[in-house]
């Protein structure tokens, strides 16, 4: 990094120690105490019969099903990761025909539900499954390898889970002061080694944040792995749910999980680095010129279309077939107009709802450090590493016992999707937040601002980059969100996601084909207009 | 009147899976009831005895079911006065049949609501749900969510629930919420075979699903599948086996066989089975949709799934049910059942929609739909299902199904479970 002019790498200690607005110490002590309710719960639930609850965890089967979670939470983190960053390049420095339209295609994996994507991935690739039938006539093919297990598991959970690393990264690469790589290449760096040495990593806290939530997601996923064949821990803690009903048992292996969860945060953490990334010189970056791709271009867009087809356009192709099978067969379909509202409306609300509560947590996290703030960024991890059912479980329990008036209620949800979904926008905002320089602010205040100027004028349109990645992350994550919906919604309330699990998960494949697809097609809208908006790089044109 | 009328008509307790001509169907089977309970209520009675004629004529025909849905009605529905004949009157026979149902809702002297946690999905119990709504004039609220999940939100619960009745997929779900749950009415509790619901009366079983093996048809007649469980300890069985050890109905047959064959039995034939490397699959559905593509020969699994998948995919979908001919806990049944909790704000109601389920209208929707058996004697089970007195069942009690610590501690034993 040293050899780069404009960035600066310096110590945290330099950072002058300031107290933040009591307002915003406000906020974190609300969401803290938000967040650690899950853990409450557990606590509470897991000793309430005893120590029986515990013995259970004390089995070599045990040990076996954390070492494999641990092993796949690795594989899909460093697989994912390898596919987000180079898409990632493509979609924002290479002159990549229609690149609008491919960023929005390339974010769409994070609204396939993963127990739909499971079953289609299974009906498709399956030993004499559809692929393997469509080959035998014309090549003869009797057998195709057969996936199941780690290799499916892995797969499938990568390709779901890379546009995590993707999204922050991409508002990252927008932000990053083309400068930076050009004074690489002239100093006689190829492109691909200036990307490599220079670009990533300033782009480490990005991706960072990314691979995180991809490794906690796979941590909690069951939908997927229970149907691929590959049994982690939240195998044993859904067997606890599902068949034993014994919440105590179930509450103790989730404690299992938030320790793992922590101790993956602490690790990423560790591995961020102390140094801050943002350009030193006065003035706005430039807009980058897009480097020509030549002869790479084809290559490029057939890749892309590789993955597309892995993640949406097989799986649609798959979902279409069986919507037009059962519909010959006379199979009537779900009314989806309510549901369709319901969804949209609740993704949209959470999104606003988790953008207001991450810009200004992380403001106080990267402008303010200090150990409750980060400790309150670690904790927000927990919730997204939980079993969904497991969040929505504590939340009945204070629902019912704490805010009865909230019991049932979209307030309540709402809080819920605050917990499951908040690293996702705080991860987003925290590291786009990295790259914009202080002293912008500081001049900011210097000419007169008020600090709640000074966050409207000069940081969130630095940050607007991130914070569209952060919402549209927030947005799909909820659109598709099944137990708390199911649990914690008012009563009657039906979202597509929910239709979905209720049509697949008793085989009435036309109606869970018509509205998973309804869901991936709306989805996709706000999601185009989200993303389709390129993040602008300057910060001084972009607060006039 | 009319002005207020079209406005409770954009209120329909409509399940989404309604098609617009069964809503009217269900709306004349209204009519018909409305009509009689009018006549009952009011003296001059002609012009609606009138409508009940010419609804019945071009309506309720392929209804088989009116007299008792008549009855429901004239029973749990307060409609206080006439129903205001100028309505009746002047419109046309398809509009009278709605009209005449939310005309009676109005005037229902106060909105019965009912609560409904039900841990069988939408897709397959909406439409009955919807249809004790339309007929009985209760709003009915339901929350659909896995049957384990919401046992778990009612125990969470307690006695605070806003919940009135828990329909669920199982006896399991049934005796983890049992503590909950008050006695059911009598004649409720009668419409079920003693072996279908709880002895205390706390729940009650609503349709009977039968254990299974499933194969594939491509491979094997029934003639070449073994006459009894233990003869899927055969070598030739390995790697060819597939089930479900995380499942509840999985669960279910395994309490059944210690319960008929006793604790060392049961590892026996567990560890047999287990020696033959079965493929573990997470619930029932992917197994049934394995033996047709024949990843696998044969699958433990519960007998309705393969007539979902054949009503999509036809006779050509390569597997069938085999209900192993020697008996035992192999070919157990089990129910899915409901019961009222005792909490409920609504009880009366509650009650009336057990009472609907298990009467011949509700009892025929799922031997139609599910491809379930009925619990309600003279309801005829689906024709392409294998009628319950050919399957050589167990003689289990329900509540012996109940005891899921034992069998999970047997299946941790055994390494099954993790």
């Amino acid at each position: 990094m040293a050899s780069v002019p404009t960035v600066e790498t310096f110590p945290r200690s330099f950072i002058p120690r300031r107290s933040p607005p009591v307002g915003l110490t406000l906020l974190a002590v609300a969401v803290t105490a938000l967040l650690v309710l899950p853990v409450i719960y557990l606590g509470i639930r897991s000793f309430d019969s005893g120590t029986e609850a515990w013995q259970l965890l004390a089995r070599p089967r045990i040990a076996a099903v954390i070492g494999r979670s641990l092993l796949l939470v690795v594989s899909v983190t460093v697989l994912a990761t390898a596919l987000a960053v180079p898409i990632a390049w493509l979609l924002t420095r290479t002159d990549l025909p229609r690149r609008g339209w491919w960023t929005v295609v390339m974010a769409l994996p994070l609204v396939v539900p993963s127990f739909i994507y499971a079953l289609v991935a299974g009906t498709a690739l399956g030993p004499r499954g559809l692929v393997q039938k469509a080959l035998e006539g014309p090549f003869g093919v009797s057998e195709i390898p057969n996936l199941y297990g780690f290799p499916a598991a892995l797969l499938a959970l990568a390709l779901l889970t890379y546009p995590y690393v993707l999204l922050p990264t991409m508002a990252a690469l927008r932000r990053l002061d083309p400068a930076l790589d050009e004074v690489s290449r002239c100093l006689g760096r190829g492109a691909l080694r200036t990307f490599a040495t220079v670009t990533i990593p300033a782009l480490r806290p990005a991706i960072a944040a990314g691979a995180l939530l991809a490794a906690l997601y796979t941590l909690s996923d069951f939908g997927a792995v229970s149907l691929l064949r590959f049994e982690t821990f939240t195998a044993a803690i859904f067997v606890q749910y599902e068949s034993a009903y014994s919440r105590s048992a179930a509450a103790a292996l989730s404690l299992v999980l938030v320790a793992a969860a922590i101790a993956i945060v602490t690790l990423e953490t560790r591995s961020r680095g102390r140094s801050l990334h943002h350009s030193l010189g006065p003035g706005a970056n430039r807009e980058f010129r897009p480097l020509p791709l030549r002869r790479w271009r084809w290559p490029a867009v057939a890749g892309l279309s590789l993955v597309t087809f892995a993640t949406t356009v097989g799986p649609g192709a798959v979902l279409l077939y069986w919507l037009v099978r059962g519909l010959a067969a006379g199979e009537e379909l779900l009314e989806l107009v309510e549901p369709l509202v319901n969804s949209v409306g609740v993704s949209l609300l959470a999104a606003g709802i988790l953008l207001a509560v991450a810009i200004p947590l992380g403001v106080l996290l990267v402008r303010y450090p200090s150990p409750m703030a980060r400790l309150l960024e670690r904790g927000s991890y927990v919730g997204f590493a939980l079993p969904g059912i497991t969040v929505a479980i504590a939340f009945i329990f204070f629902g019912i016992n704490v805010v009865r008036p909230l019991y049932q209620t979209l307030v309540l949800l709402l809080a819920a999707y605050i917990v499951l979904f908040l690293p996702a926008t705080l991860g987003a905002v925290r590291s786009g937040l990295l790259q914009v320089d202080p002293r912008t602010e500081e001049a900011a205040r210097t000419l007169g601002k008020t600090p709640r100027q000074v966050l409207w004028r000069v940081t969130i349109p630095a940050l607007r980059g991130s914070l569209a990645a952060g919402a549209a992350m927030a947005f799909l994550l909820v659109m598709k969100e099944l137990p708390a919906a199911l649990l914690l919604g008012p009563i009657g309330f039906r979202t597509l996601a929910t239709v979905t699990w209720a049509a697949a998960d008793e085989a009435f494949f036309a109606q869970a084909a018509s509205s998973s697809l309804l869901l991936i097609v709306v989805a996709s809208l706000p999601l185009a207009l989200i993303l389709a908006r390129r993040g602008t790089s300057g910060i001084l044109r972009a607060s006039g | 009147m009319l002005h207020d009328d079209s406005a409770a008509l954009d209120n329909p307790a409509s399940g989404g899976r309604l098609s617009r001509r069964r809503l009217l169907r269900i709306g004349a089977v209204g009519a018909v009831g409305s009509a009689a309970a009018a006549a009952l209520a009011a003296c001059g009675e002609s012009q609606v005895v009138t409508v009940e004629k010419i609804v019945t004529q071009t309506e309720i025909k392929e209804v088989p079911v009116e007299k008792i849905v008549t009855q429901t009605v004239v029973k749990e529905v307060a409609v206080e006065k006439v129903v205001p004949q100028t309505v009746v009157k002047e419109v046309p026979v398809d509009r009278v049949v709605e009209k005449v149902v939310t005309v009676e809702k109005m005037m229902a002297p106060k909105q019965q609501t009912v609560t409904v946690y039900s841990g069988r999905s939408e897709s397959l119990v909406a439409p009955v749900l919807a249809q004790f709504g339309e007929i009985s004039g209760v709003d009915v609220q339901i929350k659909y969510a896995g049957t384990p999940a919401l046992a778990a939100t009612l125990l969470e619960e307690g006695s605070n629930s806003p919940a009135d009745l828990f329909y669920a997929q199982d006896p399991g779900g049934l005796g983890a919420v049992e503590p909950l749950f008050a006695p059911l009415p009598q004649d409720i509790l009668e419409r079920s075979p003693e072996w279908g619901r709880h002895d205390g009366g706390l729940w009650t079983g609503v349709t009977g699903r039968a254990r299974t093996v499933v194969y594939n048809n491509q491979k094997f007649t029934e003639a070449d599948l073994p006459d009894d469980m233990f003869g899927f300890h055969d070598a030739a069985w390995k790697g060819r086996i597939g089930w479900a050890p995380t499942n509840g109905s999985y669960q279910a047959m395994v309490t059944g066989m210690r319960a008929v064959w006793g604790e060392d039995r049961t590892a026996e034939w567990l560890e047999g089975i287990k020696a033959n490397e079965p493929i573990e699959f997470p619930k029932n559905t992917p197994q049934v949709a394995a033996a047709a593509a024949g990843e696998i020969d044969v699958g433990f699994v519960n007998h309705y799934y393969l007539h979902r998948f054949m009503s999509e995919q036809g006779e050509s979908f390569n597997a069938r049910n085999y209900h192993v001919r020697g008996g035992g806990p192999g070919a157990l049944i089990m129910v899915s059942g409901a019961g009222v909790l005792a909490s409920a704000a609504n009880p009366e109601p509650a009650q009336a929609l057990i009472r609907f389920l298990l009467s011949d209208v509700g009892q025929s929707y799922f031997v139609s739909n599910t491809f379930e058996y009925p619990m309600a004697p003279g309801v005829k089970t689906h024709p392409g299902v294998t009628p319950l007195d050919t399957i050589n069942r167990p003689d289990i009690e329900p509540v012996e199904l109940t005891d899921l610590q034992g069998t999970q501690d047997l299946l941790r034993r055994l390494e099954i479970l993790p």
